[in-house]
């Protein structure tokens, strides 16, 4: 098991926490709760030695959704597909609360 | 010499002599099981070519092991053609040196005992083969000297009955029954009439009752428990990308996750979009039971099978409208004929792949295992000598080329990392590295770029066939690629262009939602929901009863 903690430079609030996923073999789950300032990332996950591939992951996200947001990440083995999975079906799951 | 003093009938007259030899073995056609091995020495020559049926499900598994029994100083250095190498003593026969040459065309399960005893020269390849071209070299220059085959029943005449698993059996029979070749058939029983003659008494020349029937596998049915949300988000889009966008009338599934989401995805994610009765009636494809939803609701009027899949016999049986299905009431498959229509009469091939190079070539091959590709380039291919047109093989037509024609769309579709959390796109494939090891005359590669027309991943679909050039190929492949070291050159601009273009969709540019791939989307969630489609005609094998 390993912890991981990004930080990102993000530029667009959210109004409501999102919970997206189980911990479940080969998933993950994401909470996103509001925050201000950069987007902070914990991350726990049962497969260590990915701290590059999850960095690589996140950019991509951010990239393209820049939210601010304190995030949860619980993983339990999920490939990089469904991370990005999860963290898009949170930025659906916000735009429908929205 | 003149023509007046040449023997015209060598082959037959040998043949004779062989069957002569063995004569006090054999009551008409018919040995005794005790002296299969006895039959085996008598009738084989070292330095025959020799065909050993070994399907992917069903192995002529008595005669194998009778084989691997024989002695070495009476019978080695068979040259063995085998369309699959599945079971231990396929190699045991080289390590022996009863064989020392195989020509093959898939060996899944023993690929790492091969790719090693190729390094060690303890066996020597002839080829790789799709199944199609190591049926049709049966005919040219690999003509058999003996067929050990299997069949469900024979009769006294030696009619045999092959059943729902008649597979490759018809093919291998003929190119030796009809070029002075010995046909040998392991039987699981002796009957006095066989329900339907799948091969005539008067092509086989010695029965052999097994000690136990042939060895079949359920190898192509998938527990509908353990499709994933991410495999069900690409099904939506290649059905919204790719079926419904083409009009795709006629389609063989590989055997993967991937597939059997998009069949338990049609009754209803199909059915929501409108689509049913548009798109998808014909089939080529084993019949596995993740089939069963969309036959039960009307999505599927034909299949056309290659083989049998354990199971699934009475349903089948149930359903002559729609499978392959003699008048005794059980289904015929044929495998070269299934190969036949794959790769002439379908508008698409959909299967996965083990590793995409950054041009597009894909291989199943990867560092020490040398498995071979089965059918997959058959259908997984562009035949470049079809003549009819179909309105998905015409939407592929370029628009700029008067002489321009069509294409089958050949799609792939796999997650940009594997379970193993190794990218599936790769600067170069494995096959690269194995082709050198194992000597081959070229890489192995499963599906060439020029052939493959769409890539699917969770990322969205390449739409390959719309690019220009092979940088544009590269790049619109990067581009659903994912965090793999080849998705990381993709940028955000080049992605955006892709997008405007048409060449590169997400999810989003189909229609597609995230939150919508959820499992309560499958028409079936387990095996027992496919029991309860099937009225209690599908009988699952015990290994997938976990309920119960």
């Amino acid at each position: 098991m390993e912890k991981l903690h990004f930080t990102f430079k993000a530029t667009q609030p959210i109004t409501h926490p999102v919970h997206i996923g189980v911990v479940a073999s080969g998933d993950l789950e994401v909470i996103m709760r509001p925050t201000t300032g950069d987007s902070e990332l914990d991350i726990v996950t049962g497969s260590d030695g990915f701290h590059d591939v999850w960095q690589h992951v996140l950019e991509r996200f951010f990239d393209r959704y820049p939210i601010q947001a304190k995030f949860e990440i619980n993983d339990f083995g999920a490939t990089p597909g469904v991370v990005n999975l999860r963290l898009t079906q949170a930025m659906e799951a916000l735009k429908d609360a929205q | 010499m003149s023509d007046t003093e040449r023997n015209w009938h060598s082959h037959r007259d040998a043949k004779a002599a062989r069957l002569a030899n063995a004569a006090s073995l054999l009551d008409g056609k018919f040995a005794k099981t005790k002296d299969a091995k006895a039959v085996l020495e008598t009738l084989l020559s070292s330095g025959d070519k020799v065909v050993l049926e070994g399907d992917n499900q069903k192995q002529a598994s008595f005669l194998s092991q009778t084989l691997a029994s024989v002695d070495p100083a009476k019978i080695h250095d068979l040259h063995m053609i085998m369309s699959s190498v599945s079971r231990p003593e396929h190699l045991d026969i080289f390590e022996d040196g009863i064989a020392s040459k195989l020509d093959f065309s898939f060996a899944g399960p023993q690929s790492t005992r091969i790719s090693q005893m190729i390094a060690d020269g303890t066996l020597k390849i002839g080829d790789i083969h799709t199944y199609l071209e190591l049926y049709a070299r049966l005919y040219i220059d690999l003509i058999p000297n003996v067929v050990l085959v299997a069949a469900d029943k024979v009769d006294h005449e030696g009619n045999l009955y092959t059943g729902a698993n008649t597979e490759e059996t018809p093919v291998i029979v003929e190119s030796a029954a009809f070029h002075d070749g010995i046909v040998i058939v392991q039987a699981n029983e002796i009957v006095d009439k066989v329900p339907r003659v799948d091969i005539p008494g008067d092509w086989v020349d010695v029965v052999i009752p097994a000690d136990e029937p042939y060895q079949l596998e359920p190898l192509f049915t998938r527990d509908p428990q353990n499709i994933t949300e991410l495999q069900i988000l690409m099904g939506m889009m290649a059905i919204r990308g790719i079926y419904e966008r083409h009009n795709v009338q006629s389609v063989n599934h590989g055997v993967g996750f991937n597939t059997a989401a998009i069949e338990l995805l049609l009754p209803t994610y199909g059915d929501q979009l409108g689509l049913k009765g548009k798109i998808v009636p014909n089939w080529e494809v084993n019949p596995t039971p993740t089939l069963i939803p969309a036959i039960e609701s009307g999505w599927i009027k034909s299949i056309h099978s290659f083989g049998g899949e354990v199971g699934m016999e009475q349903y089948i049986a149930a359903r002559p409208d729609i499978f392959f299905v003699g008048p005794d009431g059980t289904m015929r498959s044929n495998r070269a004929f299934g190969q036949m229509a794959g790769q002439y009469a379908l508008d698409m091939f959909v299967g996965s792949t083990l590793q995409i190079d950054q041009y597009g070539n894909s291989s199943t091959v990867t560092k020490g295992r040398l498995s071979g590709f089965g059918g997959a380039p058959n259908m997984g291919s562009n035949p470049t000598g079809r003549r009819h047109s179909t309105p998905a093989w015409q939407s592929l037509k370029p628009k700029d080329d008067p002489l321009g024609r069509g294409q089958k769309l050949v799609v792939q579709m796999v997650e940009t990392f594997g379970s193993n959390k190794r990218p599936v796109f790769v600067d170069h494939l494995d096959a690269e590295e194995v082709q050198k090891e194992a000597k081959l005359a070229n890489v192995p590669i499963m599906i060439y770029s020029e052939d493959t027309t769409h890539i699917v991943t969770e990322e969205g679909i390449a739409y390959l066939y719309k690019t220009d050039s092979m940088a544009e190929r590269q790049a619109a492949i990067e581009a659903i690629a994912g965090v793999t070291p080849v998705g990381m050159r993709s940028t955000e601009k080049e992605l955006a262009d892709l997008r405007r273009r048409g060449i590169v969709a997400l999810p989003e540019d189909l229609g597609v939602r995230r939150t919508d791939a959820k499992r309560s989307l499958l028409a079936a969630q387990n095996m027992e929901d496919l029991v309860t489609w099937s009225h209690g005609l599908y009988n699952p094998p015990a290994k997938f009863r976990s309920w119960s």
